[in-house]
């Protein structure tokens, strides 16, 4: 689904190159939910920003259903979910979910039956006439979701969509993200600096470091398909997170 | 409701200083007729007097009001004496002008963010425009278009723009580019078309940028509209009022005409506010 070979991607600044990623290879398979962590300027946002063509690697390979990144993101192969949930205020809900929609041209009908369908995904129907500033903070995280889920894309790219929520709203977020994949089987690439919500959400746990951005350690999760929220108490999360935690310290000691 | 009071404070205020610059300023020529005639002058008489004088150095507030109201209420609309129908010969112009200005403001704010060149080339020209005194060149423009045959409210319309257009522009220019890097990535990630990222995100975001400019653009546009109607002679026009009135030192007609200027620039700012308030609101902006 999504492959990167020694991928590079060097910034020029006036303090000298940055070296944003170095060497970076991996592969994702259809239908997995792959989480990105680490600390800030280990890459992570900026491996996802390839995959998106919002940032254009200086060395190395990356395919996007078999294609270049850009032929991946102007045929509409992926939804690409933000931080902040970037509603327009003068658009309701529904007239931000249906903005993808007009832009690529579908047909009135088709629109309303997809905002209609999307809402409900995100247990958001009964909002669609409702204005941003009328819903929560997670609420509006839930519709800029249903805003990426509403045409067809394989590949759903997020990046940190909960970071700016508090701990309760997250983890029933988290819940619900979790019943949302398995019912519409896309590609997940989800970049977070939680331990809990990588171990949580994901088949494969990718940890960064920075300075070069690279990747020090992918694991697989043995974790089953069907996650109750007290999973996190079991003995296997613990053990994930463990090897999390300690991924992300053998970034630092170089420091 | 609660800010009747200080409103009144300051109005009392206005009105107090008037009065007692009129006395001032006025008292001289009180004096002059009085030794003239032999006469001594007592404080009321002075009083009296400087707030009653024919052709004053500053008229009293009464003596604006009575002119103002004899000249719109008890004139009839067609008559050539009515400020109203003056007041309508320069809105006609303000108007035009405003919207060409506001037209011209925004195409050139839209060629700004949209392309290289004139991002690069146009903002000077245009600053360097309004460091150019308007009186200086209103005769010019009016002279040049007569002499391709265009004459009567266009030309004035034209000093209107002229002056109008400067701050649509740096508004719309910023309103424009407000959209941040998320909202235009996010754009990107739907392979949005150019004029989808316009009609879409840019110009609605723009608004609270536009209504600012048209507030200080319809100001200006007034502004422009009478110093249009200055040097052309014209016989109609608040322009053409304070001319006249500045001709035959007829003060209290110049301040009449200034007055009524004054009002029609607060109402024109005012209505664009209500639009602003409405359409923001509207949507969610606000």
């Amino acid at each position: 689904m999504i492959e990167a070979q020694n991928l590079d991607l060097t910034f020029q600044t006036n303090d000298g190159p940055v070296h944003a990623l170095k060497d970076v290879s991996l592969q994702i398979d259809k239908g997995e939910f792959v989480s990105f962590i680490g600390p800030s300027g280990c890459g992570k946002t900026t491996f996802l920003r390839c995959m998106a063509d919002l940032e254009h690697p200086t060395g190395g390979e990356i395919t996007v259903n078999g294609v270049s990144p850009e032929a991946a993101r102007k045929s509409r192969a992926y939804g690409y979910v933000f931080q902040a949930a970037g509603l327009y205020p003068w658009r309701t809900i529904g007239g931000n979910i249906r903005l993808p929609l007009e832009i690529m041209g579908y047909s009135k009908a088709d629109q309303s039956e997809r905002v209609a369908r999307v809402l409900e995904l995100v247990e958001l129907s009964g909002f669609e006439k409702k204005y941003p500033w009328q819903l929560s903070g997670g609420m509006q995280q839930r519709a800029s979701i249903a805003r990426a889920l509403a045409f067809d894309a394989d590949i759903l790219l997020m990046d940190e969509p909960f970071g700016a929520l508090d701990e309760i709203v997250r983890d029933h977020l988290n819940e619900q993200l979790l019943h949302l994949w398995a019912r519409t089987q896309k590609t997940i690439a989800f970049v977070t600096h939680s331990i809990p919500e990588a171990v949580y959400l994901s088949t494969k746990i990718v940890v960064m470091s920075p300075r070069p951005g690279r990747i020090t350690d992918v694991i697989e999760s043995p974790l089953p398909k069907e996650r109750p929220l007290d999973i996190r108490d079991s003995p296997e999360f613990l053990e994930v997170a463990h090897r999390v935690r300690e991924g992300l310290r053998a970034g630092h000691l170089d420091d | 409701m609660r800010s009747v009071v200080p409103v009144l404070t300051v109005v009392a205020a206005i009105f107090a200083i008037w009065y007692l610059a009129a006395i001032w300023l006025n008292a001289a020529w009180a004096y002059d007729k009085a030794t003239r005639s032999g006469e001594e002058l007592g404080v009321v008489a002075l009083v009296a007097d400087t707030w009653s004088q024919e052709k004053p150095k500053l008229p009293a507030p009464h003596q604006v009001g009575v002119e103002i109201w004899d000249t719109t209420v008890e004139k009839k609309i067609t008559s050539k004496r009515s400020l109203i129908y003056h007041s309508w010969i320069t809105l006609s112009a303000t108007l035009l002008g405003f919207a060409l200005g506001t037209g011209l403001g925004i195409a050139l704010a839209v060629g700004i963010v949209y392309n290289r060149t004139m991002d690069m080339s146009v903002m000077p020209w245009v600053i360097a425009s309004q460091t150019i005194p308007i009186l200086a060149i209103a005769p010019m423009i009016i002279v040049v278009l007569n002499a391709v045959g265009i004459s009567g409210l266009l030309p004035k319309a034209m000093i209107s723009m002229y002056l109008s257009f400067f701050p649509v522009v740096v508004g719309m220019v910023k309103g424009l580019r407000s959209p941040d890097a998320m909202q235009l990535d996010q754009m990107r990630t739907w392979n949005a078309s150019p004029s989808q990222m316009f009609w879409r995100l840019r110009l609605p975001s723009s608004m609270p940028y536009l209504f600012t400019s048209l507030k200080i653009g319809m100001a200006a546009s007034l502004v422009g509209a009478i110093v249009g109607e200055l040097p052309t002679g014209a016989v109609a026009g608040l322009g053409a009022r304070l001319l006249a009135g500045s001709y035959y030192g007829q003060t209290i007609q110049i301040w009449s005409a200034l007055i009524m200027a004054a009002v029609l620039a607060a109402a024109l700012v005012a209505i664009i506010g209500l639009l602003q308030r409405v359409t923001l609101r509207r949507m969610g902006m606000a």
